[in-house]
């Protein structure tokens, strides 16, 4: 038996290939991730190893507030007496107090040179640092730097240029005086860029703080071992310091690096698993239509007495060999892929990474062969089930097998799509992912089993279009010929249109809501702001210039504020200091529901009436606020304003918490215009103001929505890039379709060849059937999808998604694609179609 | 310049064999042949004889050697892909053993298929004339799953006269049918040559069928070897018989 599935296997090349190719497109997907994503964690962990390596103990403030961020150097500072106290620390050797703080260059363009991750960071020079001077010297004077060598290819800059850069204060330009590198010839340690002060101007640019110091780093005196050293520090300098070796800090950083890598491992996975769904389609239709054609071949084995395990064995053990054979090929595909996105990703996106090889983790082997020949076998069950109910008389019976009646699949497809649909309505409403993926697994396959009954009259009017000739009637015909087989095929390219189509209705959802609270709530007529602006965002301006704004002529009201992380009683929150809360409130059309809008007192602050309920306070209650510097402070909940879709989840405090926040600065000023006055004049006068900061930009109402929503267009490329590999299969499953159908319908091709069909007709034919299939299955994907987004924006109502968005420009696009998927899936088949050899083919057992 | 207007197909010292070297098997060995204009042909001969490769050169389904081949005014040999397409599409009709119908089209849309595929419209009166002689009227909408054995041969029957070809080629047309809708299908062909003046070349080893035609002509070993006209079938039996002690003879 095994003999014989191996030499049927072999015997037929192209159904192998053409099966494997989705196991293997499928298995390179998740293999390649594993090795992506250990690649770079592995890169890393040395990165942050050489970062510290010359550390032995580092001191820093505990951040009051917790970060995720590392590089959050304004988490509290530390003075020349602590310095002092350290280097009196018996052991201690080389101890250094370090200014480290957010400095960004201006490139020529006058725009600010961005990295695609890696911090821009400003420090104090230091001699005997890591850092070694390549060309020019260290930085004498107060305005001089010197710049990484990264910085300087990156910007374009050598020694005696000037170099713009902003700090906590605007633009200011410094000569530069050297240009350094790192050890081991490293431009950069990370695609980081670095700009070094001396040691006075980074304090007051970096820290705002004369004589202040961002951390402490000291090298062990030879023989003291780092541990104990730290202990000592610690003892020295007591519990309000965070005291840690380099090793620690090494491994801290890279795990936090590591947790990010494996959310992005996830993320891949998920949409391996996705295309891998997709797969299992195309494999069970391969295999159902290679049983049915093989009817008489298996009832003839029935017949010499094979028995019923033995017909599902044949066919299970076909589907373990392509199963295994695919998941070698898609690990050594998942290898390269792996290997090449790890150096594209060295190379281009995180600047100069340097990687340590291209590993294959035991996950990726182990992965790829239970992915590869699990999901072969499963799509194989059914259709060897199939083959084993075959009886043997049909060996004598010629091969027309009736067509069962759709019954079962349509009663089971109907349950599994609200089944499916229930799972998903509790998931989004509760926000449970395993809930919307098990739904959205459930319904998927609940669609597909009822596509066959859609398939008849769906089938037939897209048919209709395209049959203005014979052979169109002819491909309209053969589509609809076996509804299954054209279902399952539509139904796995069905699958990434669906997909797509409710993200993107949900996207075109939110950008419809923030359109529409815009227009019709804000009276905020020009909106600055900067490129990253928010809690622990580095664009901020001075409060100097929200005054100079509210000076100008055309201004009906104006405001602004700081933001912050804070904790309140302990629970982390977005915490913005408001400058005038009463033209807040009328500028966004806010309403109070406990207490009145007035300008907040000192230790008062406002909430909305959700975060009010999720901190359990009320009117009049007392809450511990915390904010990134100073002491925790008592503040009375002043007011409790109205659930609204403009200012959400922010907690209010008064313009003079900003004092202790981490950059006390304005991250945000919004303007009213008078009444009469043109936009765009108050707009030009509000845009000097801020013309020497090219972070901030000064936007009317709807190209800030705009802009909001382009962040929104970044996020469906993305899915749409990741979700093309599951339409690529599905394509695949197209191909495999038509090609086994060419194959099977070789003598009526040979027929219409011999009664006068051209070969270019013939191709039209199969052109026509293969297009068909791709529209069915997008026009079942969109509305699938459309079915998805829908629902997932009813059960978001509350998270702000107000109306409902249909993206019928992308839709009508997908629609598009897909009819030029079916064009091209239909090319090698078509091809073999019309070269037949005509008398072969009628002659064709 | 041209073939004889008189005839509807004609071979002209036809060669053709397969394979190459030792093994090469001569097929038709200098064939030269006319097929009259309305008459009914049948080709015999024994198996490997060459009658149904001598039908497939004349039809354009397969390249001779040497030679020539004509039908109607058409040289054949020569033509490429297209030309051989456009000549079966408006010079040639064909009726197979068997599957001879596509299962996804009526009864209807069978017949009109060879003028559907080349875009030219149906005379209905001549489709009208057709239909009723086959005796398929009450078939049309039918399908080809739907309809008995004979009744497909009749549509395929109809199908290959609608285009009011030159010659309508005939591969052992009743070979699938039992004897009584094998008769109605050859009566058919008979009367299409009769009374239409339809041209028909039929390749078959059944001397009752070939009795039906006007002129036998029998093949050995890629020759032809005999010529009957207006055949009885004891005749073609006869002839067959000693065809067969020939071949004895040679061997």
């Amino acid at each position: 038996m095994l003999k014989a599935t191996l030499k049927s296997v072999l015997s037929r090349k192209l159904r192998l290939v053409l099966s494997g190719l989705a196991v293997v497109l499928g298995v390179m997907f998740v293999s390649g991730s594993f090795v992506l994503t250990d690649t770079l964690d592995r890169s890393f962990k040395s990165l942050f190893t050489t970062i510290y390596s010359d550390v032995d103990v580092q001191v820093a403030v505990k951040p009051k507030v917790g970060s995720d961020d590392p590089d959050q150097a304004l988490a509290g500072t530390l003075t020349g007496d602590d310095l002092a106290k350290v280097k009196s620390v018996e052991g201690a050797g080389r101890v250094v107090g370090d200014v480290v703080g957010s400095a960004r260059p201006i490139g020529e363009n006058g725009k600010v040179l961005t990295t695609s991750g890696a911090p821009r960071l400003g420090t104090a020079w230091r001699d005997g640092g890591q850092e070694q001077l390549r060309e020019g010297r260290a930085p004498v004077r107060d305005d001089e730097v010197a710049i990484s060598a990264y910085l300087a290819k990156t910007g374009g800059f050598s020694v005696g240029e000037q170099i713009s850069l902003i700090t906590l204060e605007p633009k200011k330009t410094f000569t530069v005086a050297g240009i350094f590198g790192y050890p081991g010839n490293r431009d950069s340690l990370g695609g980081e860029l670095t700009t070094a002060f001396t040691e006075a101007t980074a304090q007051r640019l970096l820290l705002g703080q004369p004589g202040a110091y961002s951390g402490i780093t000291v090298q062990a005196a030879p023989g003291v071992a780092e541990d104990v050293l730290r202990q000592r520090v610690q003892d020295k300098l007591g519990d309000a310091y965070q005291v840690k070796t380099g090793e620690q800090l090494s491994k801290d950083s890279a795990d936090q690096v590591g947790e990010g890598l494996s959310f992005f491992n996830y993320v891949l996975l998920g949409f391996a698993g996705i295309a891998l769904f997709v797969g299992v389609f195309i494999i069970l239709n391969t295999f159902s239509i290679i049983v049915a054609q093989r009817t008489r071949e298996l009832a003839l084995l029935r017949a010499m007495g094979a028995s019923q395990r033995q017909m599902i064995g044949t066919v299970v053990l076909e589907a373990v060999v392509i199963g295994l054979i695919a998941s070698v090929v898609g690990l050594g595909a998942g290898i390269g892929v792996g290997a090449l996105l790890a150096n594209i990703f060295s190379t281009v996106g995180g600047g100069s990474l340097r990687l340590e090889g291209i590993s294959v983790p035991l996950s990726a082997v182990i992965s790829a062969f239970a992915v590869g020949i699990v999901v072969t076998v499963l799509a194989a069950v059914l259709p060897a089930l199939r083959a084993s109910r075959i009886p043997p008389v049909a060996a004598m019976r010629e091969a027309a097998t009736p067509d069962r009646p759709l019954t079962r699949p349509t009663i089971a497809g109907t349950a599994l799509t609200a089944a499916g649909g229930g799972l998903l309505w509790y998931g989004f409403a509760e926000g449970a992912l395993w809930f919307i993926m098990s739904g959205l697994l459930v319904s998927f396959i609940g669609v597909a089993l009822l596509t066959p009954l859609i398939s008849r009259p769906v089938v037939s009017v897209i048919g209709k279009l395209l049959s203005w000739s014979m052979p169109g009637t002819l491909g309209r015909r053969n589509s609809a010929r076996n509804p299954r087989r054209t279902a399952i095929t539509a139904a796995a390219l069905m699958v990434g249109i669906a997909l797509i189509t409710g993200v993107s209705v949900v996207l075109t959802s939110a950008t419809t809501s923030i359109t529409k609270v815009a227009e019709g709530q804000v009276k905020s007529d020009l909106i600055v702001s900067g490129e990253a602006s928010g809690p622990g965002g580095d664009a901020t301006f001075q409060p100097g210039r929200l005054d100079e704004v509210a000076r100008l002529s055309g201004v009906d009201s104006s405001f602004g504020w700081y933001s912050d992380r804070i904790l309140v009683d302990g629970k982390p929150q977005f915490g913005i200091a408001v400058t005038d809360v009463p033209v807040m409130q009328k500028q966004f059309g806010l309403s109070a529901k406990e207490g009145a809008f007035a300008e907040l007192a000192d230790g008062t602050l406002a909430l909305d009436e959700d975060s009010a309920a999720a901190l359990g306070v009320k009117q009049g209650s007392t809450v511990s606020v915390q904010t990134t510097k100073g002491e925790a402070r008592t503040y009375a909940v002043a007011l409790v304003y109205a659930k609204n879709n403009v200012l959400v989840n922010a907690i209010v405090l008064p313009e003079g918490a900003a004092k202790q926040f981490r950059v006390e600065q304005l991250s945000n000023a919004f303007v009213q215009v008078s009444p009469g006055v043109a936009v765009q004049d108050v707009q030009k006068r509000v845009e000097p103001l801020f013309a020497d900061n090219p972070e901030i930009t000064v936007q009317d109402r709807s190209a800030f929505v705009k802009q909001q929503a382009s962040q929104l267009d970044t996020v469906l490329l993305m899915i749409q890039i990741l979700l093309a590999l599951a339409i690529l299969i599905a394509v695949l499953g197209v191909i495999n379709t038509l090609a086994l159908s060419v194959i099977e319908r070789t003598r009526e091709l040979g027929l219409l060849r011999a009664i006068g069909m051209r070969r270019a007709q013939v191709m039209r034919m199969i052109t026509v059937e293969s297009v068909v299939i791709s529209v069915f299955g997008a026009l079942l994907g969109l509305g699938v999808g459309t079915a998805l987004g829908v629902g997932a924006v009813r059960a978001l109502k509350d998270e702000g998604f107000t109306d409902l968005g249909i993206p019928w420009a992308q839709m009508g696009s997908y629609l598009l694609i897909a009819a030029v998927i079916g064009v091209v899936a239909a090319i090698l088949p078509a091809i073999r179609a019309a070269r037949l050899n005509v008398l072969q083919a009628i002659s064709y057992e | 310049m041209t073939g004889k207007t008189e005839s509807a197909a004609r071979a002209v010292d036809v060669w053709k064999s397969y394979g190459t070297g030792e093994a090469a098997v001569t097929a038709l060995g200098g064939v030269s042949v006319d097929f009259e204009r309305g008459r009914f042909t049948a080709i015999m001969g024994p198996s490997g004889s060459g009658k149904s490769t001598l039908m497939h050169c004349l039809a354009g389904l397969d390249t001779i050697d040497s030679g020539d081949v004509w039908i109607g005014d058409t040289k054949v040999n020569g033509l490429r892909d297209k030309g051989l397409t456009d000549l079966r599409r408006t010079k040639v009709g064909f009726i197979f053993q068997q599957f001879n119908l596509l299962p996804t089209l009526t009864a209807e849309e069978n017949i009109t298929l060879p003028p559907a595929i080349g875009g030219r419209k149906v005379d209905r009166a001549w489709f009208d004339t057709v239909v009723d002689t086959v005796g398929l009227r009450d078939r049309l909408s039918h399908r080809p799953t739907q309809l008995s054995g004979g009744q497909q041969q009749r549509v395929a029957c109809a199908r290959a006269l609608v285009s009011r070809p030159e010659v309508v080629f005939a591969d052992e047309p009743t070979g699938n049918l039992d004897s009584r809708s094998g008769a109605e299908v050859l009566g058919f062909l008979q009367r299409s040559a009769r009374e239409f003046g339809q041209t028909v070349v039929m390749v078959t080893h059944d001397p009752n069928a070939a009795s039906y035609a006007d002129r036998v002509i029998f093949l050995a070993d890629g020759r032809i070897v005999r010529e009957l006209h207006q055949p009885t079938a004891d005749a073609v039996l006869e002839t067959m018989k000693h065809l067969d002690g020939d071949e004895l003879v040679v061997v």
